[in-house]
């Protein structure tokens, strides 16, 4: 458990980390493969219907549709590499380190129970992955790269929801990763829009439309 | 016992340029070469040792004394490594003496690189600086997550702590890859540096070493190499902790150890390409973040925090 706990936070390094866009988005599909099986193991039970299917589930979702909903959405458009980011990886990175300082220190405030077959780890481990996914929201501005932080906040969310995973009923969880691919079909179709009108999917020229 | 001592300072001493020969063979097989035979960093130093030296007029007597002094520098941090078996030289706190030594010789080579007045080498002297710089703290935490691990503050201990075995756990697999990428760092290895260009917009080691020739020249490549060695010991250490026995299985597994590492080595060399300059900063800043992450790691799984 722990390892895979690991490897969800170093997939969200990878994403801050590189420059390329396939790069994380590559990232991002390892990172919805392991919670998929995160899922599994937090559970306990082996054989146990609901565990099977939400993982089948979320393994297509976040492993293959979604990535390639993202590969699709950015078919077409040149910007693969982010030529000049907002702020600079140097402190992105550091930002990074002291988010994951803050997630580990603060762990004793939240009164979350974690249960017996969940380790310890879990909860820095999801902090960590919930502020990096903010951290990219707010500090990328091109489209995709938003898109990709919305759906590591929500992994990180997801991994939250480890704890109570025994309690909870699978249809739930289903129905909201059912949301999340809304989502991303939407924010797709914005890419698209946005790309169309003005030849380039930073964000920032949105802010430039006004009333005629 | 004194016989343990001796059989590391003997393996110090002779076998680092055989593994600089493995690196390159590595290197020439994936590129369909032959390549120079293993041995020829010995032949190297034994045939610049022969000549005579040049020195530049505008150097002083800081640049003559560098190569040996900094040799010998880098045999004493290689001392206070359990390589075979027990080091010679062991104490409460020989950990940040070993960082710190390193950091002596880096010192030394940069002011010799500063002595020969060329602006050429001053400028490897500054990327010297700089990536020497973000890696030591990297360095600091890698050994920091070991004392915490071990709870000892000496080398000897923290590397032979009893399991004969890999230690599967993430935290040191973290610190492995962290203080791998740095054993490139420091040693100019290719995605940092490449050793065997000239090409003076990229290099950073190589510059600094340009106005050495004869003896002199092969005293650096050979301190060059026990540095090389004394860190893919250490690196492999960190995943494989040395063992408690007779000291010729100490050296046998040793030899494999680095043997293992210095062909990982040669594989990366041989399949990246150096990254580009203002990217490397980046990159030592990502391997700091990486280990203080196995740090926040290893201190929740001990319950220290």
């Amino acid at each position: 458990m722990n390892w895979i706990l690991v490897g969800i936070v170093l997939t969200t390094f990878v994403v801050l980390g590189s420059s390329r866009i396939t790069t994380r988005i590559k990232a991002v599909a390892i990172q919805g493969g392991l919670l998929s099986v995160l899922q599994f193991v937090a559970r306990g039970s082996l054989f146990d219907i609901h565990g099977a299917l939400l993982f089948g589930i979320t393994f297509f979702i976040k492993t293959i549709i979604i990535p390639l909903l993202i590969f699709r959405s950015i078919r077409g458009i040149s910007m693969r590499v982010d030529k000049e980011p907002k702020v600079s990886s140097h402190s992105l990175l550091l930002t990074l380190g002291l988010i994951t300082t803050i997630s580990f220190l603060n762990i004793n405030t939240f009164p979350l129970a974690v249960g017996a077959t969940i380790s310890s780890l879990l909860i820095p481990s999801a902090l960590t992955t919930v502020l990096t996914g903010l951290l990219i929201l707010v500090t990328k501005t091109k489209a995709t790269n938003q898109i990709i932080g919305f759906l590591i906040l929500e992994n990180g969310v997801f991994t939250f929801g480890m704890t109570i995973v025994s309690e909870f009923p699978t249809i739930v969880e289903v129905g909201v990763l059912l949301d999340i691919l809304v989502g991303v079909f939407i924010m797709g179709i914005m890419i698209y829009q946005i790309n169309r009108t003005f030849d380039d999917i930073d964000t920032k020229s949105l802010s430039l439309l006004g009333d005629a | 016992m004194e016989y343990n001592f001796l059989c590391n300072i003997f393996i110090l001493i002779v076998m680092p340029p055989f593994f600089v020969g493995v690196i390159n063979r590595v290197k020439s097989i994936i590129a369909g070469r032959t390549g120079p035979p293993i041995l020829q960093l010995y032949h190297d130093i034994f045939k610049l040792i022969k000549k005579n030296a040049v020195y530049s007029r505008s150097t002083s007597c800081i640049f003559r004394i560098v190569p040996l002094t900094s040799l010998l520098i880098v045999l004493c941090a290689g001392m206070l490594l359990p390589i075979a078996s027990p080091s010679p030289i062991s104490f409460q706190g020989d950990v940040i003496l070993f960082v710190y030594l390193f950091a002596l010789a880096r010192f030394l080579t940069i002011t010799a690189a500063l002595d020969t007045a060329s602006s050429f080498e001053g400028m490897g002297a500054s990327r010297e600086a700089t990536y020497g710089a973000l890696s030591e703290i990297t360095i600091f935490i890698v050994l920091m997550t070991l004392v915490i691990i071990v709870k000892s503050l000496s080398l000897n201990k923290m590397l032979t702590h009893g399991q004969n075995v890999f230690v599967a756990d993430p935290s040191v697999i973290l610190l492995f890859l962290a203080f791998f990428f740095i054993m490139l760092t420091e040693n100019s290895r290719m995605p940092i540096d490449d050793p065997h260009t000239h090409l003076e917009l990229t290099m950073i080691h190589e510059v600094m070493i340009l106005d050495y020739s004869g003896p002199d020249l092969g005293i650096i490549l050979y301190g060059a190499s026990i540095k090389l060695f004394v860190f893919m010991a250490f690196t492999a250490m960190i995943i494989f902790p040395c063992s408690e026995g007779p000291v010729w299985a100490g050296t046998g597994i040793l030899f494999l150890k680095v043997l293992a590492v210095s062909i990982m080595t040669g594989l990366v060399e041989s399949f990246t390409a150096r990254i580009k300059l203002i990217r490397i900063p980046q990159m030592l800043i990502a391997s700091f973040v990486l280990t203080l992450f196995a740090l926040l790691i290893t201190l929740f799984d001990q319950r220290m925090l």
